[in-house]
């Protein structure tokens, strides 16, 4: 009963979002409508975000890294080889995908606080060598004046703000259509079975690293084809669009939508960087204080706050118990 | 004939403690085994090393003649043990029937057409047919993390047969268990094939007598004795050691 109005509650809601975002370029001003195919592209990381962090519990900070990858390969076939908008994609994916498949070694047995940091070091790395690489991604001052691409061949090219936005949505709404029809499968299954309890996923037979460089690669393909939109979105792309900051409101969006649903996610990261945009003009300067400060509300005052975050592996280190101690039964939840 | 399981001088250390030191164990195909000792004998610690959880400091395991001492925990699950766990471990988010289907897929037959959810079907019938054999169909929509402890322990029984073991190993499963429950599980074991041996870590000796065929008594991480219940329960010193233990 109560779960069923929940889930009504749900629908509507996406219906609504679905709705708003069809229907926004005829609505606000072309400034905004550039603004809005940005903050898709970067909710079409988030959801990489949440795939990794909410459905598979392995937290990141390092998806900055794949969507740096492909944003970059996107603009350098985009100036030099295809106007093809689908080909852009499919290479920002694939170099999305391969940069995490570089690193699988990295995170492939890293869990909880430890893992947050590689990624975290790894979103660092990548963003230094975007900045020091000039001779393909123009260091720090970014590759200006990407050409316009269009969507397929013989397709006209994506020329006003109205387009590119449209065009954003349009791939954003099939690639997160495609997530999450893949985790209605085994695969969201195994996920979320690993979150839940890795050491009796393996124990029944699960290769669980296999899972754990699956979920990584795949969520690297899907923040590569994000980076493709960003470039569409904004015609331009350079160091600072993937700073720790984004890495940040990335998480924290991923964590204000909830955890565990990868629409959510989306309209999580959404709202905050809305929320960015708002208070570097109120309060300039300051925003990155805020944000902090809403981060640590959100874990507190959501919901699941206070209780264990669904993550594999511990995010604060804790004294070791003596596991004698801790393999005893519960006595609580015996029935009489 | 070759013992389905053999173990040999296994030793486990923890800092300067000897969790296991030295211990022997033999087991055969279809064969119900006990292994009872007081608390902090080993038992937990000797599971983990024949399901590949711990890693032995010395000796060897063999799965059916094959060395698989190297071989971690999937690894050994694909080759046929299964495993329940002192303390019930469940997929908590998932619903029971889930649980039950992941634990199947790992070793769920394929039928000879190719279809993208072949797999998928047939866990799902392995899943189907052991929920129903345990008793938890009627609850199968619910997550695992609602349940009380006797369900999860049920639950993860079902999960530990769904991968069809050669070898079960179950901890405990008795404790914390009502009256009726150990009732239950008793006639559920009673009633599983021969093709499954067991290895059963157990306090309740009633349990213990009831079910199995021979009993190692662990003590210190030493095997004190290894029996028939009778020439167990016969014997004095095992006896002492047992009762000191416990009481
Ligand atoms: N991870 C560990 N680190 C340190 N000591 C351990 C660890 N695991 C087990 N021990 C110690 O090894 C010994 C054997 O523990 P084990 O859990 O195997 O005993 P057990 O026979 O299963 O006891 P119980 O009947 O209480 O379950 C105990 O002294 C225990 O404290
Ligand atoms: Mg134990």
């Amino acid at each position: 009963m109560r779960q069923g109005a929940v889930r009504a509650l749900r629908r509507g809601v996406a219906a609504a979002v679905v709705a708003a975002l069809v229907l926004a370029p005829w609505t606000v001003d072309d400034y905004t409508v550039a603004l809005l195919a940005r903050t898709l592209a970067l909710g079409l990381v988030a959801v990489s975000v949440g795939l990794l962090t909410g459905v598979a519990g392995l937290p990141t900070l390092g998806q900055t890294a794949p969507y740096a990858a492909g944003a970059y390969a996107s603009a350098v076939v985009g100036s030099h080889l295809s106007d093809v908008g689908l080909v852009h994609l499919g290479v920002a994916a694939a170099a999305g995908a391969a940069l995490a498949a570089v690193t699988v070694p990295l995170v492939v047995s890293a869990r909880g606080v430890v893992l947050l940091m590689i990624t975290l070091a790894v979103g660092e790395l990548a963003v230094t060598v975007v900045g020091r690489w000039r001779s393909v991604t123009g260091g720090t001052d970014g590759l200006a004046g990407v050409p316009a691409s269009r969507p397929l061949w013989g397709m006209p090219l994506l020329a006003t703000d109205r387009a590119r936005y449209l065009y954003t949505l349009v791939v954003v709404a099939a690639l997160v259509g495609v997530v999450l029809l893949v985790l209605r499968t085994r695969v969201g299954l195994l996920l979320r079975a690993g979150r839940d309890d890795e050491a009796r996923l393996r124990a029944s037979g699960h290769r669980v690293p296999v899972h754990v460089a699956g979920v990584h690669v795949a969520a690297g393909a899907v923040a590569g084809a994000a980076g493709s939109l960003l470039v569409v979105a904004q015609q331009f792309v350079s160091p600072a669009d993937f700073g720790f900051d984004t890495s940040a409101l990335l998480l924290l969006g991923v964590v204000i939508g909830g955890t565990v649903s990868v629409g959510g996610a989306l309209i999580g990261a959404a709202l905050v960087v809305a929320a960015r945009d708002w208070l570097f003009g109120v309060l300039p300067g300051q925003a990155p204080l805020v944000l902090g400060l809403a981060f640590v509300a959100a874990v507190h005052l959501l919901p699941d706050g206070g209780r264990r975050p669904p993550v594999r592996g511990r995010l604060l280190p804790a004294v070791p118990a003596r596991r004698a101690a801790q393999d005893r039964p519960t006595p609580t939840g015996v029935r009489a | 004939m070759t013992p389905l399981l053999s173990a040999d001088g296994i030793t486990v250390r923890y800092g300067s403690l000897a969790a296991l030191d030295g211990v022997d164990l033999r087991i055969a195909a279809g064969q119900r085994h006990a292994l009872i000792g007081p608390n902090g004998a080993g038992k937990t610690t000797l599971l983990d090393v024949l399901a590949g959880s711990t890693r032995a400091g010395g000796g060897r395991v063999l799965l059916g003649g094959r060395d698989v001492t190297r071989l971690g925990p999937a690894a050994r699950a694909r080759r046929g043990i299964g495993r329940i766990h002192q303390r019930p471990a469940v997929w908590s988010t998932l619903t029971v029937r889930e649980n039950v289907l992941v634990a199947a897929l790992p070793r769920a037959v394929r039928p000879g057409r190719w279809h993208p959810s072949a797999r998928r079907r047939a866990a799902e019938r392995t899943a189907d047919a052991l929920l129903a054999r345990v008793g938890l169909t009627g609850i199968a929509a619910v997550p695992a993390g609602h349940l009380a402890h006797g369900q999860r322990r049920q639950v993860e029984i079902a999960v530990g047969l769904a991968g069809r073991p050669r070898l079960l190993l179950l901890d405990e499963p008795a404790a914390g268990l009502s009256a009726v429950e150990v009732g239950w599980l008793l006639e559920f074991l009673r009633a599983l094939p021969r093709a499954v041996a067991v290895l059963l870590v157990e306090h309740r000796l009633d349990l213990v007598y009831a079910l199995c065929d021979t009993v190692t008594v662990l003590r210190d991480g030493r095997t004190l004795a290894t029996g028939t219940p009778a020439e167990i329960r016969a014997s004095g010193p095992v006896r002492e050691a047992y009762a000191e233990g416990v009481a």
